[in-house]
């Protein structure tokens, strides 16, 4: 029977649950780094016991660790996150330029194929790439070279490159996600690479359907679909079906909040149906906390536009936690199992695609992000 | 031998208990000790000086003697009685945040 890992970073540490496909009896390790920012942990699909963690304090700045045995034992790799040139400005929040500057990763993408190969999305936002486990770290500066990189402006929670997906039919397409610019595509291995914007509407920038600017939440791809994405962006669910080269709004019947529709931070794509996809809907760009007090997740099974409310065993009044972008994850055995963790720190699970839910931890400090293996 | 102490979390990340004791060639001063300790432990590179400016972590401190060296240049020579082992040098993580 095949065991299923859940990779958990937190305000305070990090947490590994671990048990077998019922997903009924749970196994918490940790706190592995206790007292250290874990911004983003992910194993290799290419080895599962290969795991990445990004570690970070204010005091000490940025560490990377791996694990070779599943995240039993841990050895820290290279911390050295050096921009490419000359790193020039992006706008401040007042509008002024402001220097690039390193101050975290926000998410590790290990390649479909090699363990050794991992993407790192950081803050101020570029992306990385290590090709020997960690030991050193390059910088795709195509990416920050993007001509309006000038013009990029952090969202609240910083200038973070949040989302890097790999396109499992073509290794030289990436798409990529940075708050507040929007989602970017590249189709030659990092090189080069458009902004995928078309579609987005934001009042919140004076040009609401600028090029550039849209506060992009996060991405979701299901790997059989390639060409279909699901966005999660500051306001408004959208899906695009070619690539990104045009987005449509999605919210359909999501709650109403006073005449606008979709705020949220997660998206994800149900294993085995590509059209399946879960939200999880938080009240307005200020509040971040659910709609009256419920932690609900909202399910389409048509791609968007039609969505039901989830809330079985998730709690129906007075709960006031967010869910953080990359804090919801799927595994893959038979019946898909979804998974997301709260700033209140509990991880939620579901065995039966949203049905029903049941807390798999409950005491958790804030969890930040939650990644899923499905191990053999 | 010149005597360093780390803040708990650089003592987990560098897995080492109590006071490091470090040989320090030529001055003693904040660069030649760092040079020395990250030479040893190289984990803590990035980790109390950045990486390319090599400056000071904003909430990383230098005390020594009961004396606030933080904002002396880090090629200043250092108390004699640091240099001799007789007081340490200590790395302290501000007291700040959460």
């Amino acid at each position: 029977m095949s065991n299923v890992r859940v990779l958990v970073g937190t305000r305070k540490g990090a947490f590994i649950l671990e048990a077998d496909g019922k997903r009924q009896k749970w196994d918490i390790s940790g706190p592995h780094f206790p007292g250290w920012e874990m911004y983003h942990i992910k194993g290799s699909p290419a080895d599962p016991n290969r795991v990445y963690a990004s570690q970070c304090s204010g005091w000490f700045g940025q560490l990377v660790q791996r694990s070779n045995d599943g995240g039993k034992t841990w050895e820290p790799v290279d911390n050295k996150f050096v921009y490419d040139g000359t790193p020039g400005t992006h706008k401040w929040y007042d509008g002024t330029p402001h220097p690039w500057e390193f101050k975290r990763v926000w998410h590790f993408e290990p390649s479909l194929t090699d363990p050794d190969t991992v993407y790192a999305g950081v803050e101020d936002a570029a992306l990385f790439k290590t090709s020997d486990g960690g030991k050193s770290w390059q910088e795709l500066a195509g990416m920050r070279g993007h001509g309006t990189g000038s013009g990029w402006q952090p969202g609240a929670g910083g200038l973070g490159l949040h989302t890097i997906i790999l396109d499992p039919s073509n290794p030289k397409r990436i798409y990529i996600a940075i708050s507040a610019a929007g989602a970017f595509r590249t189709d030659d291995a990092g090189a080069t690479w458009k902004a995928i914007n078309k579609g987005l509407r934001s009042e919140y920038i004076p040009d609401p359907d600028a090029e550039v600017g849209h506060c992009v939440h996060h991405v979701a791809m299901h790997p059989s679909r390639p060409g279909v994405l699901f966005m999660q962006k500051h306001w408004d669910v959208l899906r695009s079906d070619n690539a990104g080269d045009m987005w449509k709004v999605v919210n359909g019947n999501l709650p109403d909040d006073e005449g606008k529709r979709g705020f949220g931070f997660v998206v994800d794509v149900h294993a085995h149906e590509p059209e399946t996809i879960y939200v999880v809907p938080i009240k307005s760009d200020s509040h971040h906390f659910p709609h009256q007090g419920k932690l609900r997740v909202f399910r389409s099974r048509t791609g968007g536009n039609e969505w039901e409310p989830l809330t079985k065993g998730l709690p129906q009044q007075d709960c006031y936690v967010n869910v953080l972008r990359d804090a919801m994850s799927v595994d893959s055995l038979d019946s898909c199992g979804v998974y997301f963790g709260t700033t209140g720190g509990q991880v939620y699970a579901s065995p039966d695609g949203g049905d029903t839910w049941s807390a798999i931890a409950e005491h958790l400090p804030a969890v930040l992000s939650v990644e899923v293996q499905t191990l053999p | 031998v010149i005597r360093v102490v780390l803040p708990a979390h650089l003592r987990t990340l560098a897995q080492v208990k109590g006071e490091v004791e470090l040989e320090v060639f030529g001055a003693v001063t904040q660069r030649s000790i760092l040079d020395a300790l990250e030479a040893r432990y190289p984990m803590l590179q990035g980790t109390i000086r950045d990486h390319v400016t090599q400056q000071r972590r904003p909430f990383v401190r230098f005390f020594a003697c009961e004396q606030d060296y933080s904002l002396e240049s880090p090629d200043a020579p250092l108390p004699e009685a640091v240099a001799k082992g007789a007081e340490p040098f200590l790395v302290v993580g501000a007291i700040a945040g959460g």
